[in-house]
């Protein structure tokens, strides 16, 4: 990427989402504990390839490569994931209704 | 401290802002996203194998939320009135900013200098390596494709985008950093600012200065 051309720098800025927050965090998680390490991530998001940054935001990916390194890791399977994220669908429409898992301990 | 603000020319249409002065992002109302409940299943999941738990998550979230470019202001004004710490800094910059308080993990900090013949520009080509723990989460402009593309390569034009136009005869240095090594651009202390404390001064170190995007606001 460095080096190449592209556009005028987008001057936008955005106040973070609260599952940003929460992606950035359990990124840092996932360091503390040794699930994962900043070049694994990074690993992750260059394999993704060029039309990611097209396609998805930037804590779209890292919440991606940080479930492949999870995964990776053996922390939970595949199946554990396609399981838990049909439930976390099934608890509504909005990111509030569906995050707020046994008894709204979602803050 | 406030976000800068670039004026582009763009009509960001001040309609809907944060107190922070940017627009709120569509969240809690939106609908539900395959990343968002990604982002849930991953967690839930950490928590119930014993991982980590709500509150550590939590803890987290507020410490980078109490990040902010007052820490690295706070650095630069005391580099700009203590030569012996500037010196300490630009030396080695991870101790420095640690007698100051500041938790910087394990990371090598490079502190580099603005003169009246040298500019400093920060990027990360790789993704977004940034001092947050200095400054905060890093700006979305500081990870687009474009910026990270075209500040290594043609960073003078770059820079005039941001309001910086340099003569030829400031060297333009541009610090690719890394996951490991993390750089703080310590701009030139403004004229007329002889005789201001280092709260005040503190209050002129805007955080694109210490990306190298921005110049420090000239005193009132």
């Amino acid at each position: 990427m460095g080096g190449q051309d592209a556009g005028p720098v987008p001057p936008g800025e955005h106040d973070f989402a609260l599952w940003e927050k929460r992606v950035d965090a359990l990124v840092m998680v996932a360091q503390a504990h040794g699930l994962m390490t900043v070049d694994g991530l990074r690993r992750v998001l260059e394999d993704m390839g060029e039309q990611a940054f097209e396609t998805m935001s930037y804590y779209e990916r890292w919440v991606a490569s940080l479930n492949e390194n999870l995964i990776e890791a053996g922390a939970y399977s595949i199946e554990e994931l396609g399981r838990k994220m049909a439930e976390v669908q099934e608890r509504g429409d909005t990111y509030a209704a569906a995050a707020r898992a046994d008894g709204g301990a979602d803050g | 401290m406030p976000h800068d603000h670039h004026d582009h020319g763009h009509d960001h249409g001040h309609d809907h802002l944060s107190p922070s002065g940017h627009p709120f992002r569509a969240d809690n109302d939106a609908p539900l996203t395959y990343w968002q409940t990604m982002e849930i299943a991953v967690r839930e999941l950490l928590i119930e194998k014993g991982v980590t738990t709500a509150a550590e998550v939590q803890a987290q979230i507020e410490a980078m939320d109490a990040r902010s470019p007052a820490n690295g202001a706070a650095v630069v004004a005391r580099a700009w009135t203590d030569p012996a710490f500037k010196a300490r800094l630009l030396a080695d910059a991870s101790p420095a900013v640690r007698e100051m308080g500041f938790d910087i993990g394990p990371l090598k900090l490079v502190a580099v200098e603005n003169t009246d013949t040298v500019h400093n520009v920060i990027v990360c080509t790789l993704c977004s390596c940034y001092p947050r723990n200095l400054l905060g989460l890093p700006p979305d402009w500081y990870k687009t494709r474009e910026y990270r593309s075209r500040t290594v390569k043609e960073p003078r034009k770059v820079l005039a985008e941001f309001g910086v136009d340099l003569p030829d005869s400031v060297t333009v240095r541009v610090h690719d950093s890394t996951a490991d090594m993390r750089y703080l651009v310590v701009p030139a202390r403004p004229a007329g600012t002889e005789g201001m404390d280092e709260a005040a001064l503190a209050a002129l170190v805007t955080r694109d200065s210490m990306i190298g995007t921005g110049l420090p606001r000239r005193p009132a």
